[in-house]
């Protein structure tokens, strides 16, 4: 299959989110905020929506509203105007009802939309690889230069605010890296699906794993194998790529969890 | 000695509720090993908040070690346990992982050093850990993941030690290993401990100083002292 520029292009561009997704995920689901990626998701199918309109590129304004929604969680959580929860259904309902209005503004109600809910990772072209492996770079880099910080905070956020870690601008970082890795995946695994590859393959990984550093590594392992055999399968089965990688996200969480179950009874 | 504690007249309330703490005047030397105790609600927690400039009093002065405390220069050096329940990372943290990330505001960038290295492994063996360092913490008892916690408050060689509600959760038999544990690490690092809890029991035998707080201060001596109607907390009254 690594015949075709478009497979070689489409393994390149996945492997860099294979990568990073677990990475950022990690931390949301240390501070329990699995569903944040779904939260930002939505409002970057309104930034979608209003490339559409305004004629830019969709995947610019998707990325600038996805970090707009982070800001606003964050901001709502910080200062307690809505619970966790709470703030994430007022974001996740506000981006999809302006999504689908700005849509139909917009009259792109198309099969080029579902591109980017769904995924179109075989159409990813060179500058899209560039911008992903740019962008995806520079996330990871961020996050190995915070991590001690970071995982400071996943583990005790009061003692770190105790010690004088700025807690409130490292959780805004980790949730505008969520922002970033949902704005650059979604020509891989699309809006919709993102968020699983940001979160399955870390509670897959803590089944299994021995140590903070073991299931990060696990985390990444999963991801990575998620997104390459995902792409393996859908392009032998003629399968779409999307929700292929994160089905087989799912049976390696299967997997673990099976793992787990047998090692507890040993 | 110097004070590393003072309060002075100090009052507070959360925003639109009733006041939480009122007439508050305390003063904590350097070095002392003291409880804060009372009934769920009467402001023992918020009055360690407001010690460690989480909060900020509407009324009246905290100082921690001659600053006000919410600018405190040193915060790296205050070693704090939290509530359980607060500490909620669902990853199998390991021990040593765990008591790393008290080092990370004195070494918030790059790789740990030997010194640093050498800190986490003296704090894990002050509570006695050594054994279980690999280990998770999600596979040890519930004093033994206190005391891991503990050791993290230890790793950045703290001016200041503040416990709140350490012994909830944890059976008897632990509560008293870890009175005990407090008794000696006071002894050998000489360290200011602030202890809440909503009941003091275990510890009255080896803190030197009692506070019950009920909104306000209602009692502050020697635990001996104590009159025996309050020695249940929930009996203190205004």
């Amino acid at each position: 299959m690594f015949e075709f520029e478009f497979m070689r292009l489409a393994f390149a561009a996945g492997a860099v989110v294979g990568l990073l997704a677990p990475v950022v995920g990690f931390f949301l689901v240390q501070r329990q905020m699995s569903l944040i990626g779904d939260g930002i998701g939505h409002v970057a199918f309104a930034g979608v929506a209003a490339g559409y309109l305004i004629g830019i590129s969709p995947v610019w304004t998707a990325l600038v509203a996805a970090i707009l929604g982070a800001v606003v969680i964050e901001w709502l959580r910080a200062h307690r105007k809505a619970a966790g929860d709470q703030a994430l259904a007022l974001v996740f309902y506000t981006g999809i009802a302006g999504g689908v209005v700005l849509i139909s503004a917009a009259g792109a109600l198309n099969a080029n939309l579902f591109t980017y809910l769904f995924g179109s990772i075989l159409t990813v072209s060179r500058g899209d690889l560039l911008r992903i492996a740019l962008l995806g770079l520079a996330a990871l880099a961020l996050v190995a230069v915070l991590l001690r910080v970071l995982l400071a905070v996943a583990i005790d956020e009061e003692g770190a605010r105790v010690a004088g870690l700025p807690v409130p601008i490292l959780n805004g970082v980790v949730s505008m890296l969520a922002a970033l890795t949902i704005g650059i995946s979604m020509r891989i695994v699309g809006i919709l699906l993102i968020a699983a590859l940001m979160v399955v393959p870390v509670i897959a990984a803590q089944r299994v794993a021995w140590s903070l550093r073991s299931t990060m590594g696990l985390s990444v392992a999963i991801g990575l194998g998620s997104v390459l055999s995902g792409l393996t399968v859908s392009y032998y089965a003629n399968l779409p790529p999307g929700g292929t990688i994160v089905l087989t996200a799912t049976a390696f969480f299967l997997v673990a969890a099976g793992v787990e179950t047998v090692r507890g009874r040993l | 000695m110097p004070l590393a504690l003072r309060f002075d007249g100090v009052e507070f309330a959360y925003p639109h509720g009733p006041p939480v703490l009122r007439e508050i005047d305390l003063q904590v030397e350097a070095g002392e090993f003291l409880a804060i105790a009372g009934p769920n609600g009467g402001g023992k927690t918020t009055l360690l908040r407001l010690a460690l400039g989480l909060e900020h009093p509407f009324r009246g002065r905290v100082e921690l070690f001659g600053e006000p405390a919410e600018r405190f220069h040193d915060r790296a050096r205050l070693g704090y346990l939290a509530q359980r329940a607060q500490l909620g990372i669902q990853a199998p943290a390991t021990v040593r992982e765990v008591v790393a990330a008290g080092r990370s505001a004195l070494k918030p960038f790059g790789r740990l050093g030997a010194n640093d290295r050498e800190a986490i492994d003296r704090a894990i063996d002050r509570v006695g850990l050594t054994a279980y360092a690999t280990r998770p913490l999600t596979r040890l008892s519930g004093g033994q993941q206190q005391r891991a916690f503990i050791a993290k408050a230890l790793v950045a060689d703290p001016k200041l030690l503040a416990l709140d509600e350490p012994i909830a959760g944890v059976d008897v038999e632990a509560q008293e290993a870890l009175a005990e544990l407090l008794a000696r690490l006071h002894g050998e690092l000489g360290v200011t401990i602030l202890y809440v809890s909503h009941e003091f029991g275990a510890i009255e035998h080896v803190v030197e100083r009692l506070v019950l707080v009920r909104q306000r201060i209602v009692f502050d001596g020697p635990p001996a002292q104590l009159p025996g109607v309050w020695h249940d907390p929930s009996h203190v009254h205004v």
